[in-house]
């Protein structure tokens, strides 16, 4: 169990926060292989944005360990759990739309990161190149100069997930990363969420189960800060408990 | 395209407005007014340096402080200090039951110079002080806040507490500070006469020339990769904190910068106006500058500088005609700047004035070429750009 347990990119145990005696998640386990691409589902209320929020150290854990690639995650601060390598998305869209596309980039780019060291950040050939490839990953290659506050709702989201993708994180955490948008955006982005996923470790919060059933290799199913159920998107749709809670008849 | 030689600069739009703000300042003033007004322009730039640390502090990374007047008043009060002791030898105290320390310490039965007011003997050590005592007290009013997550009004009521507690502290020590009237009758530095036109005069020149130095650090503050996670920090902390930065240091660090700014202001009005008191301390000259900083433009370091200029000119010539009328007047344009401007001039600048310089003949195309220039690159965003924030 334990040389198993080494094998393990994130591993969540006995996971519990009490906000005033209510708990959000309650006695939470589950692990996360690494490259394995992961969907949390479940109805509104079950959690699942407490457990993203818990692990990227938003929240802090009333009892329980979050462990990533061997480093105890519920002790350190935000800022100290991204350099780990943890990236999340937030559910509304979070850019800075006072600054361009390029500086919005700029500004996650994984080098400066301290007072001095913004000072005396250059905007060298390498910032560029990086930039400019994430640029062409999430399709704003062409509004490189404008200000994020210009770009519409679904090229936010995907500018925040370009802001993720340039720390190289190890694991990205996405919260319902196609919500609010078109059906053409949408189709683009599980297109983005394709390439991202073929070299990271992805935790996603999704209700689209037909976006789910195409990414997933696994799907974790929460209800009332539990673990309800957890396999493939075929076991789950086909557990009973599931369909009472969740899916429906 | 970041211009890289400094005459490429001077001849690039920002290059123009800071020479235009030179021209004023070192031409244009010193040979329309008389020495006395020079004098009291001087005055009104020493809140300058306060002014452009709120530009900083509050229009850059969105951190309100209603408590500028106390690192003001810190700078100012450690330059009183080193001229109070220069001025107070035994000589020209020998009248006094104990000769060689400041009268209104005489006065308050005290018979021996406090401890802390030795260092101040020092001229290096005043200098230093005049900027680390206001930084330091920033550093752990920072820490102490930012680390626990206090901001926006908190924060300033806080700021604002401080301003208060400070004045009633040298208010109640009377012995140590001066109290109410603060450390008067300062005459001379390292043996110069600072009372004289000449020597009001030069430090009036020496005040252009800080302030510029402080512009010219600040602007370097802004277009490094700092000022950009300044103005997202405004924007999205949470994001910042979640794209891997400690939000809490860089919040101490402009809050430090705008104390350190303010200590060097106040040094200079104690220099110029030859005395210091708690009436530059609290409250209200603390708000004032915020006025000053709001209706120059809190997205403009150069709207700063106007904005203590036109502010304080405006109150001098209030206060001649009106005295008891000029609280009002202010109040109504710190509303009037929020309601009708929230940029300040230099938004109104931008809105109203650009678009018609471009008519002009010469000039007009001049400039235009260089904004066409401009967007081409990702340039760091300049004061123009953020300030047409809605």
């Amino acid at each position: 169990m334990n040389a198993q347990k080494e094998n393990f990119l994130l591993a969540v145990e006995g996971l519990t926060v009490s906000f005033d005696g209510f708990k959000a998640v309650d006695d939470l386990s589950f692990y996360l292989d690494p490259k394995e691409i992961r969907v949390i589902i479940g109805p509104n209320g079950a959690g699942k944005t407490t457990v993203l929020d818990l692990i990227c150290g938003k929240t802090r854990a009333t009892q329980g360990s979050i462990r990533f690639g061997g480093k105890e995650l519920t002790k350190m601060k935000e800022h100290q759990i991204v350099h780990a390598g943890v990236g999340r998305k937030f559910q509304n869209p979070s850019v800075f739309e006072d600054l361009t596309v390029f500086e919005n980039l700029e500004v996650s780019y994984p080098q400066g990161h301290t007072v001095m060291g913004a000072l005396a950040f250059k905007r060298d050939t390498a910032v560029i190149e990086a930039v400019e490839s994430i640029a062409d990953t999430i399709f704003l290659s062409d509004q490189l100069n404008e200000p994020a506050g210009l770009l519409s709702h679904g090229q936010k989201q995907w500018l925040e997930i370009g802001m993720l993708l340039i720390q190289k994180p190890d694991l990205l955490m996405l919260d319902e990363p196609v919500a609010g948008m078109s059906v053409a955006e949408r189709k683009k982005t599980a297109e983005l969420l394709r390439v991202i996923t073929r070299d990271h470790t992805v935790l996603v919060i999704e209700h689209d189960m037909q976006f789910v059933g195409d990414i997933a290799d696994r799907v974790t199913v929460m209800h009332q800060g539990k673990v309800l159920s957890e396999g493939s998107i075929d076991h789950v749709k086909k557990d009973p408990k599931v369909i009472e809670v969740y899916l429906g008849h | 395209m970041k211009t890289n030689s400094p005459l490429q600069w001077l001849t690039s739009r920002e290059g123009i407005y800071y020479l235009l703000l030179a021209l004023l300042l070192v031409v244009a003033l010193p040979l329309l007014l008389d020495p006395f007004r020079l004098n009291m322009v001087g005055k009104y730039l020493t809140y300058a340096f306060a002014a452009v640390g709120l530009v900083m502090c509050w229009g850059k990374a969105g951190i309100l402080s209603l408590g500028q007047g106390v690192f003001f008043g810190l700078g100012g009060y450690c330059m009183a200090m080193f001229l109070k002791l220069e001025a107070s030898t035994p000589e020209a105290t020998k009248h006094q039951s104990t000769p060689g320390i400041p009268d209104f310490m005489d006065w308050n039965q005290i018979t021996e110079l406090p401890a802390f007011w030795q260092p101040f003997h020092s001229f290096s050590f005043t200098l230093i002080a005049v900027i680390a005592v206001p930084v330091l007290l920033a550093l752990i009013i920072g820490v102490a806040m930012f680390k626990r997550r206090v901001g926006g009004v908190y924060f300033a009521i806080i700021t604002q507490a401080i301003a208060a507690i400070l004045t009633i502290l040298i208010i109640g020590q009377q012995g140590l500070t001066g109290g109410v009237n603060g450390i008067t009758d300062l005459q001379t530095l390292m043996g110069w006469n600072i009372r004289t036109d000449a020597a009001k005069s030069t430090l009036y020149f020496v005040c252009v020339g800080l302030l510029f130095l402080s512009l010219f650090v600040c602007r370097h503050v802004q277009n490094a990769k700092l000022g950009r996670i300044l103005v997202a920090m405004r924007d999205q902390e949470t994001r910042v904190r979640f794209s891997g930065y400690d939000v809490a240091s860089f919040k101490v660090f402009v809050f430090c910068l705008a104390a350190g700014l303010a200590g060097i202001g106040g040094a200079l009005f104690t220099l110029q106006v030859g005395f210091m008191s708690p009436s530059f301390v609290g409250i209200v000259p603390s708000i004032e500058m915020v006025v000053f900083c709001a209706l120059g433009g809190r997205y403009s370091l150069l709207g700063g500088v106007y904005g203590a200029l036109l502010v304080n000119a405006a109150k001098s010539g209030f206060s001649e005609s009106f005295p008891e009328l000029w609280p009002y007047a202010m109040g109504a344009l710190f509303i009037g700047v929020v309601l009708a401007f929230p940029n300040g001039l230099a938004g109104l600048y931008e809105r109203y004035i650009m678009p018609l310089e471009k008519r002009l003949p010469v000039i007009g195309k001049y400039l235009d070429k260089d904004d066409d220039a401009a967007p081409q690159a990702p340039a760091p965003a300049s004061d123009q750009l953020s300030a047409e924030k809605p």
